[in-house]
């Protein structure tokens, strides 16, 4: 069939199923906005700006697992896209973002809202193409989406230049995808699953240390299988919260920087570590020379990159973590649970010893008990975004996550205005479910513009805003580790948050009391709109346990040992 | 892990499309490994084309450049060569004053000759093993040379 560009551009992605496009037009992309205002097949979102609307398509996409797709302008429109590129990068997320681009007799000559985007984004994203020409443009958005998709999964840019959206040429969307360079291992090699089946049956205290891979093969009843099965106890990374759910066991809970105690003593005195689908991030593995130092190491990862990057591996194995453990799970039929028996009254121990914990207050609001009162209150019928800082170690913490897709943040870059348009992307993905963004003062401002969004498509998204009226993460390493000078960070001068979200077409709260917080989440549940949640926490708490970046993980800070500003504690 | 910082040459066959060579360099520049020669060509009568890299590493670096390398997508192969068979090219102008007997016969040496004669200077062209190819520049430093060219290493397995 005979179609101009754009309307193959339209054509491709309804091919792909996609339902819901964020993104915000400009020249370069215009005449795929006209074929957008003409078709019916997917559902296009105007977020109020270009980041926005690539961090809406990450929380869409992390929300289902499907790729989310975010279109730009080309110069301006594409710069502002790069952050939300990153960090589904470097978290792994499926996305396909299309660009608009000068035309091709531009290219080259500093044109009007020209940029480089394909040299740009070359070191943020899996892949990136620039359309050539038109014959090639239903091929390119086929493979964008296959290699977002499969593989160690990742957001891939296709930059289209606008002559090419206005030529006429036949279009068929192809049905295979056929690059010989491309062959991602999804299926572990037999032998090595094999030797890592016998190394945990030989293992005194083998561990289970999951990550963010574990959610994105959707391998979290295989893992929690093998928990079972075996009894081995389980550390889940940042990404990976949710995986075996709150309330197991044998989750001993999150490791690292801000993980609990007995978590990063599990690690620390391990003699077996089984990885699934984590990559030995800095911020959980603390010194290198002393993670997990008495431990062999079992590393499946579908990266080949990620294996024995940072860490020396006694059985690598390259496979998605849902298949090697379909093929690992069976060989452990006859394993001898109580083989770790030792093992698990241990890290129980350390548990009571150390559990994670807070002091609560009667006069103020502690933000923990705010994250563990959502948890009552809504628990698992909500989806929790949230932002960067102490209230997302917090959330991390004390949530009680318990399935994977339910907590979805910027782990690896740390990308403050994330939460909020990933919220607006997770509630149009899975509207049924609540979906609440936990942030900061300041990170809240990085995106807010989003509250139009959410109020114009009725994406009623609540914001609960952890104010401590400071960027309270790097507050604390001001505290611990500059003397207390507060450079910078003193955010006393606000908006008036309730005023803001009102101006914008939502709600606004301020909450000062854990009975006013009660209200204001009731109220905002059920009034259905998009709302600012302004809680007045106390200004100085610290996220802690916590490991002072490049310590070894089992000298932890505890809350015992915790400042004293403004006489806490 | 074996000795660091030792020399070594990898070869890269890509697909010819457009950047590709763009994408290969960026990521040495951008996990910040060296890359002391760069060679490519179109491999005849395919669709690829073969890079040959000289680089340095230890061999975990070395581990995670070929890792890396095999991530991009128009990659095809990489070969970190152990027994190889591998050739530099270098170019030296001299002044036509010098001795150009002495330069000949030391060409001849290795594997090259004097392959352009003007009125001021002569081209001299050797094709050699990259560590011949530095010996023969130390040697052609008495001979006052004016301009030096070196091709970058290529190398095939063998
Ligand atoms: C875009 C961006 N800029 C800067 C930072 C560095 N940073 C990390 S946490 C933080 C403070 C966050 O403050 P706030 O949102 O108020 O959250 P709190 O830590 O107080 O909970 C900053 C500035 C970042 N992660 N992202």
């Amino acid at each position: 069939m005979q179609m101009s560009g754009a309307q193959m551009v339209c054509e491709a992605i309804i091919a792909e199923g996609v339902k819901t496009v964020f993104g915000y037009p400009g020249g370069a992309i215009m005449h795929v906005y006209d074929e957008i205002y003409k078709q019916n097949g997917f559902e296009h979102i105007l977020t109020r700006h270009e980041q926005a609307a690539v961090h809406a398509a990450d929380g869409y996409a992390r929300a289902t697992g499907e790729v989310g797709v975010a279109m730009v302008t080309s110069g301006p429109g594409f710069t502002n896209a790069v952050t939300g590129l990153a960090t589904a990068y470097m978290d792994s997320i499926p996305m396909v973002v299309i660009s608009g681009q000068v035309p091709l007799s531009l290219i080259g000559t500093d044109g009007f809202q020209e940029i480089d985007a394909v040299g740009i984004s070359r070191p943020c994203t899996k892949h990136n193409f620039l359309v050539r020409n038109l014959e090639e443009l239903p091929r390119i958005i086929k493979e964008a989406f296959y290699l977002a998709r499969s593989g160690r999964p990742g957001p891939v840019l296709v930059d289209v230049p606008k002559d090419i959206t206005v030529d006429i040429g036949e279009f068929v969307y192809p049905t295979e995808v056929n690059i010989p360079t491309y062959k991602p291992t999804y299926k572990g090699n037999k032998r090595q699953i094999e030797k890592a089946a016998e190394a945990i049956k030989k293992s005194k205290k083998p561990l289970l240390y999951v990550g963010g891979g574990a959610v994105l093969s959707d391998a979290y009843i295989l893992v929690r299988e093998l928990a079972e099965k075996t009894q081995i106890p389980v550390v889940e990374t940042l990404m990976a919260r949710g995986v075996m759910g709150a309330g197991n066991p044998l989750l001993l809970g999150m490791l690292g920087m801000h993980g609990n105690y007995s978590s990063n003593m599990a690690m620390s005195e391990t003699d077996l570590v089984i990885s699934l689908g984590a990559r030995f991030d800095d911020r959980v593995t603390g010194k290198l020379s002393e993670f997990a130092k008495y431990a062999d190491v079992i590393h499946v990862d579908i990266d080949p990159a990620n294996i024995a990057k940072l860490v020396d591996v006694d059985y690598p194995i390259v496979g998605d973590v849902k298949q090697v453990l379909e093929d690992l799970i069976p060989l452990l039929e006859d394993v001898n649970t109580d083989r770790y028996q030792a093992w698990r009254e241990i890290l129980k121990r350390y548990d009571e010893l150390h559990p994670q914990s807070f002091v609560d207050s009667d006069t103020e609001i502690k933000p923990q008990w705010v994250i563990e009162r959502i948890g009552e209150l809504v628990g698992e019928q909500a989806i929790i975004t949230s932002d960067v800082g102490q209230h997302q170690m917090w959330a991390a913490q004390h949530y009680p996550f318990d399935r994977p897709r339910q907590w979805i943040n910027s782990g690896g870059l740390g990308t403050m205005g994330f939460g909020f348009p990933a919220a607006i992307g997770a509630k149009v993905a899975v509207p049924e479910k609540t979906v609440i963004n936990i942030t900061g003062d300041g990170s809240i401002l990085m995106n807010m513009q989003e509250l139009v969004t959410a109020a114009e498509y009725k994406t009623p998204v609540i914001n609960i805003i952890l104010n401590n009226q400071f960027l309270g993460m790097v507050r604390q390493w001001q505290s611990f580790f500059y003397e207390k000078r507060f450079s910078e960070t003193d955010l006393t001068f606000q908006p008036n948050f309730k005023m803001l979200a009102e101006a914008c077409g939502g709600i606004g709260y301020d909450v000062t009391t854990k009975e006013e917080f009660d209200a204001a989440l009731k109220d905002a549940i059920e009034k259905d709109q998009v709302c600012f949640m302004n809680v007045a926490i106390s200004r100085f708490e610290n996220v802690l346990p916590m490991v002072p970046a490049g310590g070894a993980l089992f000298n932890m800070m505890l809350p015992q040992k915790s400042e004293d500003d403004k006489g806490e504690k | 892990m074996s000795i660091d910082n030792e020399r070594r040459v990898i070869s890269v066959i890509v697909m010819n499309e457009s950047s590709v060579l763009a994408r290969v360099t960026s990521l040495f520049a951008a996990r910040g490994y060296n890359i002391s020669s760069l060679t490519v060509a179109p491999i005849p009568n395919s669709e690829m084309s073969h890079i040959t890299i000289e680089t340095q590493g230890s061999s975990r670096v070395m581990e995670q450049i070929t890792k890396q390398l095999h991530k991009l997508i128009p990659v095809y192969k990489v070969i970190e060569h152990e027994e190889m068979v591998e050739k530099e090219m270098v170019l030296v102008k001299f002044p036509i004053a010098e001795n150009l007997s002495d330069i000949s016969a030391l060409c001849s040496a290795y594997n090259g000759g004097i392959v352009n004669v003007g009125t001021e200077m002569v081209i001299a062209m050797v094709a050699d093993e990259p560590s011949r190819v530095k010996h023969f520049i130390e040697a052609t430093e008495r001979y006052n040379p004016i301009e030096v060219v070196r091709g970058g290493v290529v190398a095939i397995e063998r």
